[in-house]
């Protein structure tokens, strides 16, 4: 019943959740059921690249929450991603144990070779699968909670808080990159073997992450939903549109920036967890502000505001880098630029804002209203 | 044992501690009639004396207008009412137990006092009866408005707040296909859901038909005996058609208080007139 609350008058949504449905079912089947010369057999490693491109699909889902419902153009949201990604990178380490190129039991091959005695204490715990699950969800959660508390509370916003965002991004990707800090520094996490006992490189475990990623794209599409829904995701929209006004009708502004961001910064972390153990490596270039400049060109693309766009976007988006960066790389980051731009001036609602033209025209063209 | 007495009186069942005592006061006192009070308020602005030395008293129920020339400070005096900006000096109380000057914006909103703001400002993308449904009284904190759920008896209040400013037939469209009087109207019945004891209502006629400005004369005095307005103006023949009682602000200071026929009889409120711009 929620259900059909959250999706009536969402056309988007319901082509989204049936797609992800069908995927859902589809792919494993295709995987592993047919041998791999069969003509429909689907390939694992386009089974984890679809994997990858929902876990941007999510990411995206939660930059448009904030930038297309609350009006915050955040340009840092790489960084929260990046957190859940190390997260779970970090108990992937651990789960390495003594198969490690030193085969130390105790540290990770990257501080023996930095001569470190002993574990830093800020590694104790990612031993434990539920304690890295936590921190997938507390480290992005705290530290968006902490920034926004902060910038929120002495109003910074519009493009200043762009700035500070993408100054945060920043200054996280330059300091992972530091050996100092005990993430691998530029090397990152890398060399995982298993995920809770399963072989990371088994066709049964890629199977599974991917129905994880499809899984969290589905129910964080459906909880942004149910937000925005509700009346505090009208009063976000007020904010955005009429911040100053909001504020004299008795909200706390700040507050509601605040929480919701908050929730935005988690499903990222989220998205990055599940991200990490599908490309097998996490290091400081997801920090970086270019990451994070992306993200927002999917959403643009996809169409801000309306959730199902951003998905849309991001895969779209990613898609055509897979295919670019195969076949022209020097061409790619000219054609994001292209595309940035036309939809920009030609689409300024997205691939979204088409698909909703083109319905309301053939709604038009089969009551024989509408002009060739 | 004295520690011991300490930790005694810490652990009694029946004492309320002092930080955890609500600061607002919910219940408005005005046993004094007087609604709100301004008292010895200057501020400015990089050397500007913006207001100066302002007294003014606002009784419960009454409709004030507030006239001036350009710069005397009216809308200067507003945000220093709603929070927006702070005062050097003075002091501004809400009834006899709200100092105002403690809240911040959505405090002072809460305790009941709205404000229209002098270019309509409505949320463009939201229908007109969400535009109520955000704007009336109700907690608002952030989990209690993620919960909430619109209880049939909030739904009839805005519709009946819709139906004193005349949007009825506008219920669902979106705010911003409103016309600009229309716009005018929803930002006040947007205050009226709020229940509100004091509005402040910031040229409410700029840029109306003379049709839109005796419907916008009569909603107003009508919200007057059960709200206190206060109604900041340009347009003299509005002002002549509700006020009762008329403040004239100059320099940031109250020039003449009264009646409409006795300000403008009064010489000082005439001279600044026809310094500034020959009418009145």
């Amino acid at each position: 019943m929620i259900l059909t609350r959250l999706l009536r008058d969402d056309r988007g949504g319901q082509i989204l959740l049936g797609s992800l449905l069908i995927l859902a079912v589809l792919a494993p089947v295709l995987n592993l059921a047919l041998p791999p010369d069969h003509p429909l057999y689907l390939s694992t490693y386009t089974l984890t690249l679809l994997g990858k491109y929902l876990c941007y699909a999510l990411l995206a889902v939660a930059v448009d929450l904030v930038w297309g419902y609350l009006g915050i153009l955040s340009l840092g949201h790489g960084a929260f991603f990046a957190l859940g990604g190390y997260a779970m990178g970090m108990y992937l380490m651990r789960q390495i144990g003594e198969r490690g190129v030193y085969g130390n039991p105790e540290l990770p091959d990257f501080m023996v070779f930095l001569n470190w005695p002993e574990l830093p204490w800020y590694w104790w715990g990612f031993d434990q699968f539920g304690f890295a699950l936590l921190m997938v969800v507390l480290v992005p959660g705290l530290l968006a909670f902490v920034f926004g508390w902060f910038a929120f509370r002495s109003r910074v916003t519009g493009v200043y808080l762009s700035i500070i965002t993408q100054a945060l991004t920043y200054a996280l990707m330059l300091a992972f990159f530091r050996n100092e800090m005990g993430f691998g520094g530029n090397n990152g996490l890398t060399d995982f073997k298993d995920l809770l006992g399963f072989d990371l490189q088994a066709d049964g475990t890629r199977v599974a992450l991917f129905l994880a990623s499809a899984l969290a794209l589905a129910l964080g599409y459906l909880a942004c939903r149910a937000l925005v829904l509700s009346k505090l995701g009208r009063v976000a929209m007020a904010i955005r549109d009429a911040e100053e006004r909001t504020r004299f009708t008795g909200y706390r502004v700040d507050r509601v920036m605040l929480w919701i961001f908050t929730f935005s910064a988690v499903l990222a972390g989220i998205a990055g967890a599940l991200y990490v153990p599908q490309v097998g490596i996490i290091n400081p270039g997801e920090f970086s502000p270019l990451f994070s400049i992306e993200i927002v060109i999917w959403v643009a693309v996809g169409g801000r505001a309306t959730l199902y766009g951003a998905v849309a976007g991001a895969l779209l988006v990613n898609y055509a880098k897979t295919w670019f960066t195969g076949a022209l790389p020097e061409v790619w980051l000219y054609a994001l630029g292209a595309l940035f731009v036309l939809v920009t001036l030609f689409l300024p609602q997205g691939i979204a804002g088409l698909g909703r033209g083109l319905g309301s025209w053939g709604g038009r063209w089969r009551r024989g209203e509408a002009r060739p | 044992m004295k520690l011991l007495d300490q930790t005694r009186q810490l652990l009694r069942r029946d004492q309320v501690f002092e930080f955890l005592k609500p600061e607002i006061n919910p219940d408005l006192d005005v046993s004094h009639r007087t609604l709100l009070y301004m008292e010895g308020v200057s501020v400015s602005f990089d050397g500007f004396k913006a207001i100066n030395d302002l007294n003014l008293y606002i009784d419960a129920g009454e409709l004030r207008c507030i006239i001036g020339p350009n710069g005397a400070g009216k809308t200067t005096l507003m945000d220093i009412i709603t929070g927006r900006t702070r005062p050097d000096t003075g002091s501004v109380w809400f009834g006899q137990v709200i100092n105002l000057l403690k809240l911040s914006e959505p405090e002072i909103a809460n305790a009941g006092i709205g404000r229209k703001f002098q270019k309509p400002t409505v949320f463009e993308n939201h229908s007109v009866f969400d535009n109520l449904e955000l704007a009336m009284a109700a907690d608002k904190r952030v989990w209690p408005t993620l919960l909430a759920r619109l209880t049939a008896e909030q739904a009839d209040h805005i519709d009946q707040v819709l139906e004193t400013v005349g949007l009825l037939e506008q219920r669902q469209r979106p705010a911003r296909v409103l016309s600009h009087g229309q716009k005018q109207w929803l930002e006040i019945g947007m205050l009226l859901v709020q229940r509100p004891r004091l509005l402040l209502v910031d040229e409410p006629v700029t840029g109306m038909t003379h049709q839109e400005m005796d419907r916008t004369a009569e909603l107003l005095t009508s919200l007057a005996g059960e709200h206190t307005v206060v109604v900041v103006e340009h347009d003299m023949e509005f002002v002549r058609s509700i006020a009762r009682k008329v403040t004239v602000l100059h320099q940031g200071s109250v020039l003449a208080e009264g009646g409409m026929d006795a300000v403008q009889a009064n010489p000082r409120v005439i001279e600044v007139y026809l310094g500034e711009a020959g009418s009145c």
